[in-house]
């Protein structure tokens, strides 16, 4: 962008080394970047693929001696960095470079406020009155829009919401006014509303300052939405590096092809005629409340509403999402129609019969009819037991013959396409997307009616996700799977859903089909929704994903 | 292009031989297994050692080690060997060890695991139960049930572990607070598991290594108790055992020290063992503790 100047940051055959035993030898193999003033450079791979260690390394933070550099350069405006002692680089942290972390609870001390928190880097650097350091610590919380700044200084950090708190951390970074600010995934944490605030503030604040950003991410919408200069790398190595545009709509590497590929569009699938079709699942006046257990000396807390009166059907073959932020509820929807909460009021029918009115007998009887795919893919199987013993446990519970579950067990591995030689492993030995497969063929080996998926691929790499999407698809489509899907991805929901509920803070504002929903949203909170959507103008290029 | 997400990682060798490898990384873990070893070893040895009964008169009474040949490490006040009691009393604090720490585990799982997965009054009632008898210093208590149930050896073993199951029962219920709202819990109670074999087959094979590695300090902490209550004099005389053997050199302690000293040095090695070994197991067993 402003390749005339003199660059603030250089980055020559950077190698990263790993200690013995890890999957490979370098983190990182011959990293060159170049961060100019009043740019941001985006650094975009998948989990594992040494994005976060290269920031690690450029503020010297690496977890020596077991992680440490083993050749090339990192030129900060004209001085090595590698050749800098502790104490010179304690002068360059936090004052001419700066850093955003991706979860802003855990990177703010939780025992002090957070005028003191910003007040201390301050202390460090600025070398100013007390009074002076709080007028600009309050001058900062007001540029990154912080209603109430004065409220905001006093406020411990479990006092204010997670995107205020990335704020903060903003505030904290840019309070000096650093030449470069090192985002590693600031906004993944984040609601994708907040999420786009945030991407604005940081584009903002940094076209004011001048100051260059390293911005790190796995998610390509972000970078759609804020990068000048893109570098994707691959296990440690860069496979293509360019002007943002011409990454992201020209791209030339085939990974980086098959990653933007992988990337879910925001064409929803033409609206079913599902509504004819028999109703396997419905909800009807669904509530839940959670008490706050109150000690004995703290008295009793306020309640929460988690869902207030929630209605659905869902029909045969038919797939319903549920979309919303963190706390509108979704998830809790998720454990009340399989029953795994007990709902204050309401029923949910699976079939005609009344979950909620079961006795645990009864209970235990229906869950066969309702099984539930989960978010956490490292969580969600139990480490001390084999695959196969954990896809054949259901139906052996349910009273099928060991030994026949055990073989339809190995079965169903081969129907989420995984070998058979994945039978006798342990949990651990599989891959975020392996496990979620697992979870699936858990699911399936009952023969639900219904498959309630709380957020299935949340936690996974986008080629990843893609494949696994892909994977629900044909097995909804193949054996006729009614699946109630819960997500806040609405990339994701786009995808997969044939209508949608859109629920903020436990009520329904929205449901209809997907594409109507899409193409025509009627509520104030889904229209912000949909336009927050990152890179929602930015249509990847299509490409078959073998394309290489 | 891609790596197809389906490709499976290399096989893992088996659970053991990754356990092995992890446990002979520590060197002091190693020595702790070597002198566990030797114990069990002496146990075992023991009628062949001396096939005759250890607390017979063997030779003249306090004859120092290494003097008769018949009597490698000497005699005690009444002439009984000083070596075949060893070996015979290895036995008896290996029993005592095992046994009792069998006991206190098991009333520690069925109390934590209850009150860890129940919540609710369930957990007060049991919590309170625990509190009641940890505010009772053990070895009062200990002294107590002797003195009710007599100096048996079967019941001193089941009174040592009736006062250690405390802490391995807050242990068990802090492990099942954490682990019942795991997703693969609920996984598992979505497919009608009931409640026994959710907190049989699924939590608690997840919460035992710890468990396993405190129980070497309970074994550590039974042998001390038992030769501690020897000591006093309230070990079953019947049986050979060092805590009896240090009671009974007591009285001839500046005459003849090597006859407390002997099973002194045993017991110092064998408690040290058990520790070691807790600790080798603790880093095969949770190796993220520790980088």
């Amino acid at each position: 962008m402003t390749a005339d100047t003199a660059p603030i940051l250089t980055v020559r055959d950077l190698r990263i080394a790993l200690p013995e035993g890890a999957d490979r030898p370098f983190a990182l193999q011959g990293l060159d970047l170049t961060v100019h003033p009043g740019e941001i450079v985006c650094m975009v791979g998948e989990s594992g693929s040494g994005k976060s260690l290269s920031a690690g390394a450029i503020m010297r933070l690496l977890p020596e001696p077991h992680v440490h550099v083993a050749g090339g350069k990192i030129i900060f405006e004209g001085e090595d960095l590698l050749a800098k002692t502790e104490a010179e680089m304690r002068k360059v942290r936090g004052n001419r470079i700066s850093m955003i972390f991706q979860e802003p609870m855990t990177a703010l001390n939780p025992q002090k406020t957070v005028g003191w928190q910003i007040d201390e880097v301050l202390k460090l650097h600025m070398g100013a009155k007390r009074k002076e350091r709080q007028a600009h610590a309050l001058e900062m919380l007001k540029r990154v829009h912080i209603p109430d700044p004065e409220s905001a200084y006093n406020a411990y950090p479990h006092q204010i919401s997670g995107g205020q708190r990335q704020r903060v951390m903003i505030a904290m970074a840019l309070s000096l006014s650093p030449k470069l600010v090192i985002a590693d995934e600031p906004t993944t944490a984040l609601d994708v509303t907040t999420q786009l605030q945030i991407l604005k503030l940081i584009r903002d604040l940094q076209k004011e300052d001048g100051a260059g950003v390293l911005f790190i991410t796995h998610d390509f919408g972000v970078v759609a939405e804020i990068a000048d200069h893109v570098i994707v790398l691959r296990q440690g190595e860069v496979v293509e590096q360019g002007p943002a545009d011409q990454v992201l709509n020209d791209p030339k590497h085939p990974y980086t092809q098959a990653l933007i590929a992988s990337v879910p569009d925001l064409l929803p699938p033409p609206p079913k005629p599902v509504t004819t079709l028999p109703v396997v699942l419905k909800g009807t006046g669904l509530r839940k409340t959670f008490a706050a257990r109150g000690g004995l000396l703290t008295g009793k807390r306020k309640a929460v509403v988690a869902v207030k009166d929630l209605s659905f059907e869902l029909h045969q073959g038919e797939t319903l999402g549920v979309v919303g932020e963190s706390g509108s509820g979704k998830t809790t929807v998720s454990r009340l129609v399989t029953r795994l909460l007990d709902a204050d009021a309401g029923a949910v029918e699976v079939d005609g019969t009344d979950l909620l009115a079961c006795t645990p007998r009864e209970l235990r009887g229906m869950r066969k009819h309702i099984q539930m795919v989960f978010q956490d893919p490292m969580a969600s199987l139990n480490p001390r037991k084999r695959v196969v013993d954990i896809i054949a446990q259901g139906p052996i519970v349910h009273g099928e013959d060991p030994d026949k579950a055990r073989a339809r067990a190995r079965d169903l591995l081969e129907l989420v396409e995984l070998s058979p030689a994945a039978a006798n492993r342990f949990p651990h030995e599989f891959s975020g997307g392996q496990r979620q497969r697992i979870g699936i063929a858990r699911a399936l080996a009952m023969e639900p009616k219904v498959i309630v998926a709380d957020e299935p691929v949340s936690a996974l790499d986008v080629s990843v996700q893609a494949q696994v999407l892909k994977l629900l698809a044909d097995l909804r489509d193949r054996m006729n799977l009614s699946l109630l899907f819960v997500t806040h991805d609405l990339r994701v929901a786009a995808q997969l859903c044939d209508r949608i509920i859109v629920m903020q803070k436990g009520e329904v504002v929205e449901a209809g089909f997907t594409a109507e929903v899409f193409a025509n949203p009627q509520h104030p909170y889904t229209q912000n929704l949909l336009a927050s959507i990152p890179g929602r103008t930015w249509t990847p290029p299509y490409r078959k994903t073998d394309a290489a | 292009m891609t790596v197809l997400d389906t490709d499976l990682r290399p096989a893992e060798p088996p659970r053991y031989v990754v356990f092995w490898q992890r446990y002979r990384r520590n060197r002091a873990a190693l020595l702790g297994l070597g002198l566990f070893a030797i114990v069990v070893l002496m146990a075992l040895t023991a009628g062949l050692v001396d096939p005759g009964d250890p607390l017979r008169r063997a030779g003249l009474p306090l004859l120092a080690p290494f003097v008769d040949a018949a009597n490698p490490l000497g005699t005690d006040q009444l002439g009984r060997s000083i070596l075949s009691q060893l070996f015979y009393g290895a036995r008896i604090s290996l029993l005592v060890g095992v046994v009792a720490t069998l006991v206190s585990i098991i009333i520690g799982i069925v109390i934590g695991a209850l009150a860890g997965y129940f919540g609710g009054w369930v957990d007060d009632l049991l919590m309170r139960i625990t509190e009641a008898f940890q505010t009772i210093p053990n070895f009062v208590l200990l002294l107590t049930l002797v003195a009710i149930l007599g100096s048996k050896i079967e019941w001193i073993t089941l009174a040592i572990g009736i006062v250690s199951w405390t802490a391995p029962a807050r242990m068990v219920r802090a492990e099942f607070m954490s682990l019942r709202n795991r997703e693969f819990v609920d996984a598992a109670r979505n497919l009608g598991v009931s409640n026994t074999s959710l907190i049989f087959r699924e939590i608690l094979p997840n919460a035992l290594p710890p468990i396993i590695v405190y129980a070497s300090v309970i074994m550590a902490l039974s042998i001390l108790l038992e030769s501690a209550l020897a000591f006093l004099g309230l070990g079953d005389p019947n049986y050979a055992s060092w805590g009896n053997m240090i009671g009974q050199g007591r009285a001839v302690l500046r005459t003849a020290w090597y006859c407390s000293a002997i099973p002194g040095i045993a017991i110092v090695l064998t408690v040290l063992s058990f520790s070691l070994l807790g600790e080798g197991l603790n880093d095969a067993m949770n190796p993220r503790q520790k980088q």
